[in-house]
C-alpha cells in the first residue's frame, strides 16, 4: 500500500523518537506574530538560548495592526498595542529574523504574506503560534498551529514534539452550483463531521471539487480545518498549486524549479494511499452555509429555520439553547431575514484578491443598506495594491463600504475594530465564539463573502444567489 | 541555565466544575487581555466575559463562587480548550490556581499547550464527569487526588481517567517542557536540515 502526504512529509521531517514515544520534528517553515512571541523570545534570552536557523522564521503583525490609516501612525494610540509592536521588532532585530512590518511594503495576515510571497511550498512542515496556519496546507504542507511554549521550542531548535495523527481524507464530489464558494464547502464539512470530530485527524480534501479550487479556495477551505477540529487539513499540490508559485519571491528559480517540482510531486499522496477514515460529500447538493449559534457547526443553508433543541442529542441540547439565548434566536425562525448591524469582509479565511473580486463584481452599482457598517479589510497589502490596481476600492467606496488598511482587523479584534453591544455581524471570518468579535455580547453569523455582501446590500440575512440574480435554474 | 521540571504524579485539592461542551479559549481568555507581552496577571480573567454574563442575569460562575476559591483541579466536559492557539488560556488557568484538569475531551493544541506548561489533562467518560461535577457542586469542600499513574480521579466518587501513553510519561519522568530534550540531538537536527532539499538549498 502506498503512504499519503501526512506521512511522507511527516517522515521526512522527523529527527527521531523522543522519550515519551512521541516524535521530534523538524520545522521547515516558522512564521510569527506579535501576539504569541514575545514571551517565547523571553524564555530563550533568560535561558541563555540562540535562535537556531533565524532564516526560517518570518515575522508581521497583524492581529493588534488599526487598519484606519490615521491610526497608524507611530506610536500607536493604544500603547499595549505598541509595546507588542515594539516588541517583535527588537526581538526580530535583535535575532536576524525577517520582519515584514509596514515599511517592508509586504505587511499583512500571517497566512496570506506566507503564501503571497511563495514562502509556503509544498512538502513543508509549516508552524506559528496560530491555530489558522492550517491554511497553508492548501499547498500539501503540513501546516498547524502551535503555543508560545512551542514557538519557544522551534526558536531554539527548529523542532518540536509531536504525537502522528490519523488522516481522514474528505471526498468532495460533483460540482459547485453557482452561488457556492469554498467557505460554504468547509462550513458543510463542519456541520457534517462536528466541531470536535477531527480531533486527532489531519483533513485529506480532495475530490473534483476541491481539485477544481483555485489556491485561494483551498486555502479558505484549509483555514477552517481547525473550526472542525482538526489541527491540519491539507490538499495534495498539482498544476494548479505549481502555477500558482511560479514566479513568487521566494520561490524557487531557474534550475532549483524543476528541482523543486520533482521534490513536490514526490511528496503527493500515492495512488493507493490508505486512510484511517474516509468521508465523502455531495458538492453538487450544497447551499449557501450561515451560522447562526456560538459554533462554527451551529449551522444551517440560507434557506433553513433555527432548528429545535429537541432534534439534537441530549447531550447537545444544552449549547444549543445556550445559543439561542446568547444570539436571541427562536427555534423555527428562519435565518433569512435576520437584521445586520455590521458586516466584516477580510481575514485569514477570506481576506484575499479573489475574495475582494467576487464582492466587487456583486456589489458594483448597488449601494450599502444605510442600517449596516460595512468593511472590507485586504488580507495584506499586496492584496490591498492588487485590489487598488483593479479599480475595487472605488466600487467599494461607491456602494458605501469602508476600504480599509490590511490586518486581522473584526476577526478577533484586538485592534480598534470592533463590534458595539449587542450589535449583530455578517462576516467572513471563522469563528462565531461569544465576545470573539470585540463586544461581550456581539453577535457573528459566518457566512461566504458573497452572502456578507448580500447582507450588506439588503441589511439582513439573504440568499446572495437572490440577491445578485445568479441564474435561477440552478438555485 | 537548565529548567528542572518535577515529576507530576499526583494534584491534590479542591476541585471547580465549569459545565457546557465547546468552551473555547476565547471565553476562557477573552482576545483584549492579549495584549500583553508577559503572562503575569491573566489569572484573574479567567472566563472573565462568562463571569460577567452570569453576574448580569444573577447568576454565578463557578470561578465568581466562593465555594470553589483555591481549586486547583478543574472538571469540564467536551471540547474544551478549542478555538484559537493562544497559550494564554492554560496560562490564565494556571495563574488562578488550576494544575491539573479532567473532562470529556480537548481540543489538540490546547491540550499540548497544557503539557508545556505541566498541567495533565486527563479524559474520563461523560458518565464519570457527569458524577465528578455532581459531587463536587454538592460539597465544594471534598480534597481530590488526580492519579497520572494509575489513571484516576479520586474524592467523594472515584473514577477512572486517562492520559495518552506520551504525555503520561512526560509527566512521571519531570519530562513535560520538551525543550531541553528537544536541544539534545543537535547532530540529528542538522541532518535532517541537510537532507530536506528545500532547506538545503535544493
Amino acid at each position: 500500500m502506498g503512504k499519503n502526504l501526512y506521512h511522507k512529509v511527516f517522515d521526512r521531517h522527523s529527527v527521531g523518537r523522543l522519550s515519551s514515544g512521541q516524535y521530534q520534528l523538524f520545522i521547515g517553515l516558522h512564521l510569527i506574530h506579535e501576539v504569541t512571541s514575545p514571551q517565547a523570545f523571553s524564555l530563550l534570552k533568560q535561558r541563555g538560548l540562540k535562535v537556531r536557523f533565524p532564516e526560517r522564521t518570518f515575522a508581521t503583525v497583524d492581529h493588534i495592526i488599526p487598519t484606519e490609516t490615521r491610526e497608524r501612525q507611530r506610536p500607536l494610540r493604544d500603547s499595549l498595542a505598541e509595546e507588542m509592536l515594539v516588541a517583535i521588532e527588537e526581538n526580530t532585530k535583535a535575532n536576524g529574523i525577517s520582519f515584514f512590518g509596514e515599511e517592508s511594503g509586504n505587511q499583512g495576515v500571517v497566512h496570506i504574506i506566507g503564501p503571497e510571497l511563495g514562502l509556503t511550498q509544498p512538502g513543508q512542515t509549516i508552524a506559528c503560534g496560530d491555530s489558522h496556519t492550517s491554511t497553508h496546507g492548501a499547498f500539501g504542507s503540513l501546516a498547524f498551529g502551535i503555543g508560545t511554549s512551542q514557538v519557544a521550542d522551534i526558536l531554539a531548535t527548529q523542532t518540536m514534539s509531536m504525537s502522528k495523527l490519523k488522516v481522514r481524507r474528505i471526498n468532495v464530489t460533483g460540482k459547485l452550483r453557482p452561488g457556492l464558494y469554498a467557505k460554504d464547502v468547509i462550513l458543510a464539512i463542519i456541520n457534517k463531521l462536528g466541531v470536535n470530530g477531527g480531533v486527532g485527524y489531519a483533513y485529506e480534501y480532495s475530490g473534483p471539487v476541491i481539485e477544481a479550487f483555485s489556491m485561494e479556495e483551498r486555502m479558505t477551505l484549509c483555514n477552517m480545518s481547525i473550526e472542525g477540529g482538526a489541527r491540519i487539513g491539507y490538499v495534495n499540490p498539482d498544476e494548479t498549486t505549481f502555477a500558482y508559485l511560479k514566479g513568487r519571491k521566494h520561490s524557487p528559480k531557474g534550475a532549483d524549479w524543476d528541482k523543486a517540482l520533482a521534490y513536490w510531486k514526490s511528496i503527493a499522496s500515492d495512488p493507493d494511499a490508505g486512510y484511517d477514515d474516509v468521508v465523502e460529500l455531495d458538492g453538487s447538493a450544497l447551499e449557501p452555509f450561515v451560522t447562526w449559534g456560538i459554533t462554527p457547526g451551529q449551522s444551517l443553508t440560507v434557506t433553513q429555520s433555527i432548528p429545535a433543541a429537541e432534534t439534537f442529542p441530549a447531550d447537545e441540547q444544552p449549547l444549543i439553547r445556550e445559543a439561542m439565548e446568547y444570539m436571541s434566536l427562536e427555534a423555527g425562525q428562519p435565518i433569512a431575514g435576520i437584521p445586520i448591524d455590521v458586516v466584516f469582509i477580510g481575514s485569514c479565511t477570506n481576506g484575499r484578491l479573489s475574495d475582494f473580486q467576487e464582492v466587487a463584481r456583486l456589489v458594483k452599482g448597488r449601494k450599502v443598506s444605510p442600517r449596516v457598517k460595512a468593511l472590507v479589510v485586504p488580507g495584506s497589502r499586496e492584496v490591498q495594491r492588487q485590489a487598488e490596481a483593479l479599480g475595487l476600492k472605488e466600487i467599494f467606496v461607491e456602494a458605501g463600504f469602508q476600504w480599509r488598511e490590511p490586518g486581522c482587523s473584526m476577526c478577533l479584534a484586538m485592534n480598534p475594530d470592533k463590534l458595539e453591544g449587542r450589535q449583530m455581524c455578517a462576516s467572513t471570518s471563522n469563528r462565531n465564539f461569544k465576545g470573539r468579535q470585540g463586544s461581550s455580547s456581539g453577535r457573528t453569523l459566518l457566512m461566504s463573502p458573497a452572502m456578507a455582501a448580500a447582507a450588506a446590500i439588503e441589511g439582513k440575512v439573504a440568499d446572495s444567489r437572490v440577491v445578485f440574480g445568479y441564474a435561477k435554474e440552478t438555485v | 541555565m537548565t529548567a528542572a521540571q518535577a515529576i507530576i504524579a499526583k494534584v491534590q485539592g479542591r476541585a471547580v466544575p465549569v459545565r457546557g461542551n465547546d468552551i473555547d479559549t476565547d471565553r476562557i481568555i477573552p482576545a483584549r487581555f492579549l495584549r500583553c507581552v508577559v503572562f503575569d496577571g491573566l489569572g484573574e480573567h479567567s472566563f472573565e466575559d462568562d463571569r460577567a454574563g452570569l453576574k448580569q442575569k444573577g447568576k454565578t460562575h463557578a470561578f465568581d463562587d466562593s465555594r470553589f476559591r483555591g481549586a486547583t483541579v478543574l472538571f469540564v466536559n467536551k471540547n474544551f480548550g478549542c478555538g484559537s492557539s493562544r497559550e494564554h488560556a492554560p496560562q490564565a488557568l494556571m495563574r488562578w490556581g488550576i494544575q491539573a484538569i479532567v473532562g470529556e475531551s480537548f481540543a489538540e493544541i490546547f491540550f499540548g499547550n497544557c503539557v508545556s506548561l505541566g498541567i495533565p489533562c486527563l479524559t474520563a467518560s461523560e458518565e464519570s464527569m457527569a458524577r465528578l461535577m455532581a459531587a463536587a457542586e454538592s460539597a465544594p469542600d471534598s480534597q481530590w487526588t488526580v492519579d497520572i499513574e494509575s489513571g484516576s480521579v479520586a474524592g467523594p466518587v472515584k473514577v477512572d481517567a486517562a492520559l495518552p501513553d506520551g504525555p503520561k510519561s512526560q509527566f512521571l519522568s519531570g519530562r513535560w517542557n520538551s525543550l531541553n530534550e528537544l536541544l539534545l540531538d543537535e547532530q540529528g537536527i542538522g541532518k535532517v536540515a541537510a537532507r530536506l532539499p528545500y532547506v538545503s538549498g535544493w
